[in-house]
């Protein structure tokens, strides 16, 4: 069972069955590496906010990750965008970790499930609209009329801007899990090869395992990006309507 | 952007199907609703906690110490700036000290040769006048001294000749026959002495 490349994402309970009103809301190993993801980031940026005018290596960290993300939603979206710094930076915080506690071997990558990132998206996406009703009313409807397009291709280009927008939760979503996990089959594909090709023939894809780590963790890193600054995207198209 | 939704939409379209055939056999864990409820319920509870504690307790301390050390730069800047306008003014005032003692310096040096010269001046003045009056002086002694010292000179000569008479002849002589003959001798000798 274990050679299956799938069999790494699966799902199963830690300790007993919780049920409310028939909901299965158990303990799962999914569970056990968010708390664990959410930890490490209390605990990290718990760390760097000792009060010092030099600060140490962590504290450093934590601040150079403010700034960075800081200067992400000023770039992206504008000043406008302060009042959302908090979410910005807790959701890339909480994508990048999950991501990098993916990468140790043996554990469970908590993004590479659809259904939690289709949640993380679509909350993002219910939210963005509902800012964008809130600052526009109606006026953001605006947003499926580009200005500058002639009458005849008007309708033609609203449908189109409206499953485009309507399609952003899925996009969002769909693009960090099928990045995960893409990446973590194919490290288990080529580590099922070590393991078959046995000491003669398996120093290639070790080779190649060797490199698709290095690539994932670029990876884990960069979706975690993609997606603060997407969500950072949508958030500008709520808050500066400039279609 | 509509080629990118529809191949989504195609890879979508293909996942469920895969699944859909594929649910008994293993396939992907992913499409198993099995624990969605529970990943939904663990995943809002996590992040919410998660993003409650960032937002109202760690990243305010953090944006608070970056202001605080951005004004506390600041602040040091513009101490710098200030105290270096200050040891600019103070280098200055430094330097005006420095010259105007010089200048006090030269003068008080100027003065005082003055002074010295003047009394230097005076004093010599008063002792060429000193002097000239010391000479006078000793001119009028050395005038009365000459006047003196001739009538003293006759009246020695006519004693000393009378002695002389007296011894050669034994005889007093007329006192006043000598000194006539004396005051004419000397009167003599001292024409040719004056060389007149």
């Amino acid at each position: 069972m274990a050679a299956n490349p799938m069999y790494q994402f699966n799902v199963y309970r830690i300790g007993p069955e919780i049920k409310i009103n028939n909901i299965d809301i158990s303990f799962t190993n999914a569970s056990l590496f968010m708390v664990i993801s959410s930890l490490a980031i209390l605990i990290i940026f718990n760390l760097g906010t000792k009060r010092s005018i030099i600060p140490n290596k962590i504290q450093l960290l934590a601040e150079l990750s403010y700034s960075f993300i800081s200067k992400m939603i000023s770039d992206t979206a504008g000043s406008k965008a302060k009042p959302y710094f908090s979410f910005i930076f807790s959701l890339f915080m909480f994508v990048l970790f999950c991501n990098m506690f993916g990468m140790i071997p043996y554990s469970f990558t908590v993004t590479s499930h659809i259904i939690v990132t289709f949640v993380l998206a679509a909350f993002i996406f219910i939210g963005v609209t509902i800012i964008g009703f809130i600052k526009h009313g109606l006026g953001y409807l605006k947003l499926f009329v580009p200005s500058g397009v002639p009458m005849v291709l008007l309708p033609l280009i609203v449908v189109i801007e409206i499953i485009s927008y309507l399609s952003r939760p899925i996009s969002l979503s769909v693009r960090l899990f099928a990045n995960m996990m893409a990446g973590h089959t194919m490290m288990k594909v080529f580590g099922g090869f070590v393991v078959s090709l046995g000491i003669v023939g398996g120093w290639l894809p070790l080779g190649f395992s060797v490199a698709l780590t290095g690539l994932e963790i670029l990876v884990a890193f960069l979706q975690a990006y993609v997606f603060a600054i997407l969500t950072c995207i949508y958030l500008n198209d709520a808050l500066n309507l400039h279609h | 952007m509509l080629k990118k939704i529809i191949f989504q939409f195609l890879a979508l379209s293909l996942i469920f199907a895969y699944s859909a055939q594929s649910a008994e056999s293993g396939g992907m864990p992913q499409l198993n609703p099995e624990f969605w409820i529970s990943q939904i319920f663990w995943l809002v509870l996590t992040f919410g906690l998660l993003f409650i504690i960032l937002s109202k307790f760690i990243l305010p301390k953090i944006s608070n110490n970056l202001e605080t050390r951005k004004s506390q730069i600041l602040e040091n800047i513009e101490t710098a700036d200030k105290q270096r306008e200050e040891t600019e003014k103070k280098v200055k005032e430094f330097d005006k000290i420095i010259n105007d003692t010089k200048v006090e310096a030269k003068n008080f040096f100027n003065s005082e040769r003055q002074k010295v010269l003047d009394d230097i001046n005076n004093k010599r003045l008063s002792l060429e006048k000193d002097i000239e009056k010391e000479i006078i002086k000793a001119e009028e002694e050395i005038d009365q001294l000459k006047k003196t010292s001739q009538e003293k000179i006759t009246k020695i000569a006519i004693e000393t000749s009378s002695d002389l008479v007296k011894q050669l002849i034994g005889e007093d002589i007329n006192k006043s026959s000598l000194s006539a003959i004396v005051e004419d001798l000397s009167k003599k000798e001292m024409e040719k002495h004056n060389g007149i």
